[in-house]
């Protein structure tokens, strides 16, 4: 199933060459786990910081979960950031 | 001891200028800088007073590690009444005035009264002079800047300037020193041009030989630098990102306030945020940001110094603006960009350095415009008031155009320049003005953020996000991660933000040292700098009074309970997308348990209980 996948800052360089900006769209099997796109995209975990499904933050240790994405979800990863 | 023990007092109304001696009983309850500042205010103003008459004193002040090698330790603050909220104001400032200020062996300048003619001040360390400002006066800081840099042909002179905004009355006018960095908000560049005095130029040449132990100080201070480098969000992201990161960040949580904070997503965010501001633009390859830059003494280094596209429209005639300067931080691109509905980064960068150029605080310029847009698009602005400009949301020329007259003050720029609450007031329709104590927004939604909301509502200095800034736990997981969405314990959080921040402020210390930095990482560094057993806890405690101290400053200035809320909007027009959609802020449901925590009664007056725990004055 096809899944919108968006990874910024540092990060912004590992996304498959469809990407647009910060924004791809990519087929992923439909019980993959979050680490398991982190992997196959070649995010280290220590830098997949904020992760977030639909805009709602996904803690590590729920990471390995399967099937918790479905067709059309947004994933988004950001390495450790801040601001203000 | 890292004070140097001397206050320099400018009185403008009779030209003398004396020296005096920092009060060290004070320092020991205020550490310096903001709260020792506002110590004196306390003592030397009626919080009633009008904040633009000659009653209202403006001081300058610096922390005891202003000037030394902790890094960030470069920081000065202004404090005064507020023209824009009637509260206390404060606000901090980069870049390298302050530190200048120690060089020269001043800890604070405190100006009174109100000169008959513009004025300047000139300080070469022992020497301090009043000086015309005739030649100034009408000119942009950049202008004046120049001038007086040819004046005293020291181009290593600090110089701390208004621009014509503030000389026009502009009501959130800002004081920037080193061309592009400011005392930013509050209005306190308005207080500085109320009392006719123009700038202040400083070199100083005496260095700092004043820390208590040296040796343990350099220890602190280097291993406060190794955390800051080895931390991947101080010692990476900031650098590379800078504060405009957060962007793509904020706006994918849905807590972007987008159009006066009708929405909380904004379409074109990619288009403003960190990464658009690396990408190679058509016309000659250069991306916006040219490099990174830093403060003085700062090993973190997120500043942006960024160029404009020359063939863009708004200075393709004018080169004077084809020149790397300071560049768009978050909450100004904040303002200028999505809460505007503009997404032309180049649009952005112009009306940026407009704010620069002439002392405008960026974030309640871009939030009062978006305020005024609203108003025209519900009719009660016409193109009567603009002279013809059509002030819609999503205008890039409306933009560029908007800041050009409020930084001169002129036409409907006036109007622009009373900042969103007076502006929509005049108007009829108060309820469009997203401000908290007359103060504007800064760029977290507090539907999506609840915490958040709660220190907007509870700021000292009106709605802000430096004076707690919870979006560190509730989105970006420092210390720990929070959940956004939920207002259960973010009461005890704002409160913990709060005081940690006023310690950090006071101690002349940038706050995003916090992102690497705990309270263990700084006590240390101040406690070998100064006399006074600075533990972690004391450094707490001194946090906790400074808040409590600010807010009865507010109480005697008329402001109350009823004051700590949020614009109508955000309680009860729930969010329109993102993961917040439905939710309305739930201030009601965090502000008694706030109170209870802060040791203060039921409708928010501190009580003599706590006013007695913490010695505060009167």
């Amino acid at each position: 199933m096809k899944i919108t996948f968006k990874l910024f800052a540092t990060l912004g360089d590992l996304l498959p060459a469809n990407a647009v900006r910060n924004i791809a769209s990519i087929d992923i099997e439909p019980d993959a786990s979050l680490n398991d796109i982190i992997d196959r995209y070649q995010v280290p975990r220590e830098l997949a910081h904020l992760v977030l499904i639909n805009g709602v933050f996904v803690c590590d240790t729920d990471r390995d979960q399967k099937g918790q994405l479905k067709e059309g979800d947004v994933l988004a990863i950001w390495p450790p950031v801040a601001g203000g | 001891m890292a004070w140097t023990k001397k206050i320099l007092r400018v009185n403008l109304t009779s030209g003398s200028i004396t020296e005096e001696p920092l009060n060290m009983e004070w320092a020991n309850d205020y550490l310096g800088q903001r709260g020792l500042a506002t110590r004196y205010l306390v003592d030397e103003i009626d919080p009633a007073t009008d904040a633009l008459g000659p009653d209202n004193k403006l001081i300058m002040t610096t922390g005891p590690l202003t000037g030394t090698v902790a890094s960030t330790g470069g920081r000065y603050s202004v404090v005064c009444k507020s023209p824009l909220t009637n509260a206390v104001a404060c606000s901090n400032s980069g870049g390298f005035f302050g530190a200048e200020m120690k060089f020269a062996g001043l800890d604070m300048i405190i100006f009174e009264g109100k000169a008959s003619s513009p004025m300047y001040l000139n300080i070469e360390d022992d020497k301090a002079e009043l000086l015309s400002a005739d030649a100034l006066w009408g000119k942009s800081v950049w202008e004046a800047d120049k001038i007086m840099r040819t004046t005293h042909s020291d181009p290593q002179a600090r110089i701390a300037c208004v621009g014509r905004s503030a000389e026009e009355g502009n009501l959130y006018a800002a004081i920037v020193n080193d061309l592009h960095r400011a005392a930013g908000r509050s209005g306190v560049g308005t207080v500085m041009a109320s009392k006719n005095l123009k700038a202040v130029i400083i070199r100083g040449t005496k260095g700092l030989g004043n820390l208590r132990d040296p040796k343990a100080f350099l220890s602190a201070a280097n291993a406060g630098k190794k955390v800051l480098a080895e931390n991947a969000v101080t010692g990476q992201g900031l650098p590379a990102y800078g504060t405009q990161v957060l962007m793509n960040v904020i706006n994918e949580v849905g807590a972007l306030p987008t159009r006066n904070m009708k929405e909380t997503q904004f379409e074109g965010a990619s288009n403003v945020g960190g990464e658009a501001m690396l990408e190679p633009r058509k016309s000659d390859g250069k991306p916006n940001l040219t490099t990174n830059g830093a403060c003085f003494s700062c090993t973190i280094a997120c500043g942006r110094i960024s160029t404009i596209d020359r063939t863009h429209f708004s200075v393709k005639d004018k080169p004077e603006y084809w020149i790397n300067s300071g560049g768009l931080e978050y909450e100004a691109a904040w303002a200028l960009g999505p809460d505007t509905g503009v997404d032309d980064i180049d649009a952005l960068t112009y009306a940026n350095f407009l704010c620069n150029e002439d002392g405008m605080d960026p974030i309640s310029f871009g939030s009062t415009l978006a305020a005024a847009m609203e108003l025209y698009e519900t009719g009660a602005i016409t193109k009567d008031q603009t002279g013809g400009m059509e002030l819609k949301f999503g205008s890039a020329e409306a933009l560029c155009w908007a800041a050009e007259v409020t930084a001169k003050g002129e036409g409907f720029g006036k109007d622009l320049g009373l900042g969103s609450k007076r502006l929509c007031e005049k108007y009829g329709k108060p309820e469009l003005s997203m401000t908290v104590k007359g103060q504007e927004f800064p760029a977290y939604d507090p539907r999506g953020i609840q915490g958040i909301g709660l220190a907007y509502a509870t700021s000292n200095r009106g709605a802000c996000h430096l004076r707690g800034y919870t979006i560190a736990s509730e989105i970006l997981g420092i210390p720990e991660k929070t959940d956004p969405l939920d207002a259960a314990g973010k009461p005890g959080l704002v409160k913990a933000f709060q005081d940690a921040t006023s310690a950090v402020d006071s101690a002349g210390l940038c706050v995003f040292t916090t992102f690497a930095w705990t309270m263990d990482d700084i006590a240390p560094q101040v406690d070998a700098a100064c006399d006074g057993n600075w533990t972690t806890e004391k450094m707490m405690e001194v946090g906790e009074r400074i808040w409590n101290m600010e807010r009865e400053f507010n109480s005697k200035a008329g402001l109350t309970g009823a004051d700590d809320t949020l614009p109508k909007r955000l309680l009860t027009e729930a969010a329109n997308a993102g993961p917040a959609q439905g939710k309305v802020n739930e201030l009601d449901k965090m502000l008694p348990e706030y109170y209870q925590l802060r040791g203060w009664t039921a409708d928010g007056t501190v009580t003599s209980e706590t006013h007695q725990k913490f010695g505060l004055p009167g």
